[in-house]
């Protein structure tokens, strides 16, 4: 393998690793903006409660599938308890009132963490191990795998729920339109209750999946969750197709602008990205002309 | 089977309607008419749920429903075949029918899609398209049949015959009187108070807000105020 093609393909796999892990947290935006057009500012906490979670879990001696379970279920109730605590009650509140409240939601979460959990960097360890494999010249972390694998999974599960489920299409009828969803009988309430639950469950497993690559920290969830809102807009808020193209592409700029301009302006992408898509294509790539709110 | 008494509902500070009182009885046909911004939208949100109500009571079947989420009440048994259709447009039309039945479960959901198909077979043709792509008299079948999916008990019609081309607005009567027959108990809106009033059993006129008469449909067609008002008489 020449080695200008070894090296190209370290840069794709490295950017679609990332890209997955953004493509999950844009999935979350997605699922709650579809449901109140509300942009959930509190993504980001979800992942980094995934993480943080996990590693209070592990220090604690419980085995690593465990945690994982016990992560992503406490911070599903965290979710859940944010759409009944502090979205539900202002329920008809605009949105721009609901936005800030999930900033403030942030806020307390991270607070709240760095408090409790304190405020060092905890490694968490890969799921099956360190050793690189080789892959037409180029190496892969068997973490990158599990990756692209449970984001494969997950993405998966998700399509079949909102095809072949009625709740599933409950859901997006009810983003579609909210009045004749009322008037079929689907509770709107339960329809945002659900979407917190899913968009908590969905940060919390990015957030365990890149915690072995990353480490993980009380405010990791600011970085990860503004990359996956570019990733959101950029596919098309909303659009579950493209959060995922979205989230991919961002891994894929950033990781190739690293790779080949220079590492200096890795997390800066992002922000070039939120603000090209504003000012070129508002609508992203996958995402509707003009909003048709009722 | 339905008692509303002394009703009133605002939007902000404006008042929509203002203490309105109607019944409609088991298996009746009832007609509520009135001129654009009469109020007849509101009403029948009232009574979905889907609209706070100021003062006032909702009884239906006996029991006081005035509070019940609308979730309820499609469980209960009322239907709303709303203003302007409000499809899922992007969703296919078997998508739309079967959320129509969302409150039921069962096998028996698919029979009634199966009589939704026999009833519009244009709807069987094009089940698998969007709801946003049928023309408008497709699309009110659609919202029609989405609101018999829940099999109920009261249907809520909001102006089916708007926008239509005068062949159609004579179908969707024509299956008004069709479901009337079979037993459902409908309440129908219309500004089409001719043809509104012409199949009712009884009717309603809504003059902002507040009912200035009620009477039985063939008498109002015959009353001079209607006449002026409504029938362009
Ligand atoms: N969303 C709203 N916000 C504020 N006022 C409203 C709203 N909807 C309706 N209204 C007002 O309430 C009154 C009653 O409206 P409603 O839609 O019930 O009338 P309608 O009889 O259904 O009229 P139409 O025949 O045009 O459908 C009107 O004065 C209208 O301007
Ligand atoms: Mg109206």
């Amino acid at each position: 393998m020449p080695p200008a093609f070894v090296e190209l393909l370290q840069f794709l796999f490295s950017g679609i690793t990332s890209g997955a892990i953004y493509a999950l947290v844009a999935l979350g935006f997605a699922l709650i903006y579809n449901a109140s057009h509300v942009i959930n500012f509190a993504q980001g906490e979800f992942v980094m409660l995934g993480g943080m979670i996990t590693w209070l879990l592990l220090s604690h001696g419980i085995d690593l599938p465990l945690a994982i379970a016990g992560a992503v279920a406490a911070t599903v109730v965290v979710g859940l308890a944010l759409e009944k605590l502090a979205i539900e009650p202002v329920r008809d509140a605009n949105v721009v009132t609901l936005i800030i409240i999930t900033i403030g939601a942030g806020i307390f979460l991270r607070g709240l963490t760095s408090v409790t959990l304190g405020k060092d960097l905890h490694a968490v360890p890969a799921f099956s191990g360190n050793e690189p494999l080789e892959l037409l010249g180029a190496t892969i972390m068997p973490q990158s795998l599990w990756i692209l694998g449970v984001t494969a999974a997950v993405v998966l599960a998700l399509h079949l729920f909102f095809h072949f489920t009625i709740l599933g299409k409950a859901i997006l009828a009810t983003s579609h339109n909210r009045l004749a969803a009322r008037l079929m009988g689907v509770n709107v309430n339960f329809v945002l209750l659900l979407s917190f639950g899913l968009s908590a469950l969905l940060g919390a497993v990015a957030g365990i999946l890149i915690a072995p690559i990353t480490a993980t920290h009380f405010e990791v969830g600011i970085m990860l969750g503004l990359k996956g809102f570019a990733a959101a807009i950029l596919g098309g808020l909303g659009s579950g197709l493209g959060a995922i193209v979205g989230g991919l592409l961002l891994g894929l700029i950033e990781s190739l602008g690293a790779g080949y301009i220079s590492s200096d302006y890795k997390d800066a992408m992002a922000f070039v990205v939120i603000l090209g898509v504003l000012f070129l294509m508002p609508q992203g790539l996958f995402g509707k002309r003009g909003t048709e709110r009722v | 089977m339905l008692h509303i008494e002394g009703l009133s509902s605002h939007y902000g500070r404006i008042q929509a309607l203002d203490s309105v009182d109607l019944t409609i009885g088991e298996g009746e046909l009832v007609a509520l008419v009135g001129a654009n911004g009469a109020g007849k939208t509101t009403l029948l949100r009232c009574l979905s749920g889907v609209q706070p109500v100021s003062a006032g009571r909702i009884v239906f079947e006996g029991q006081d429903i005035t509070r019940a989420p609308s979730h309820r009440r499609v469980k209960l048994g009322i239907a709303q075949v709303p203003e302007g259709r409000q499809m899922f447009g992007p969703l296919s039309v078997e998508d739309n029918l079967r959320l129509g039945a969302y409150r039921r479960r069962g096998p028996k959901v698919a029979d009634d899609l199966d009589r939704m198909y026999t009833r519009f077979p244009i709807l069987k043709e094009k089940r698998k398209q969007s709801a946003g792509t049928l023309s408008g008299g497709q699309q009110q079948m659609l919202a029609i049949s989405r609101a018999l999916m829940s099999r109920p008990r009261l249907l809520l019609l909001d102006e089916p015959s708007m926008g239509l081309a005068p062949l159609l607005v004579s179908e969707i009567f024509d299956t008004v009187k069709l479901l009337k027959s079979q037993g459902t108990t409908i309440f129908l809106v219309e500004q089409n108070a001719y043809a509104a009033l012409g199949i009712a059993d009884r009717g309603y006129v809504l003059e902002t807000g507040s009912v200035v008469l009620d009477d039985a449909g063939r008498a109002l067609l015959e009353n001079e105020r209607v006449k002026t008002a409504y029938l362009g008489l």
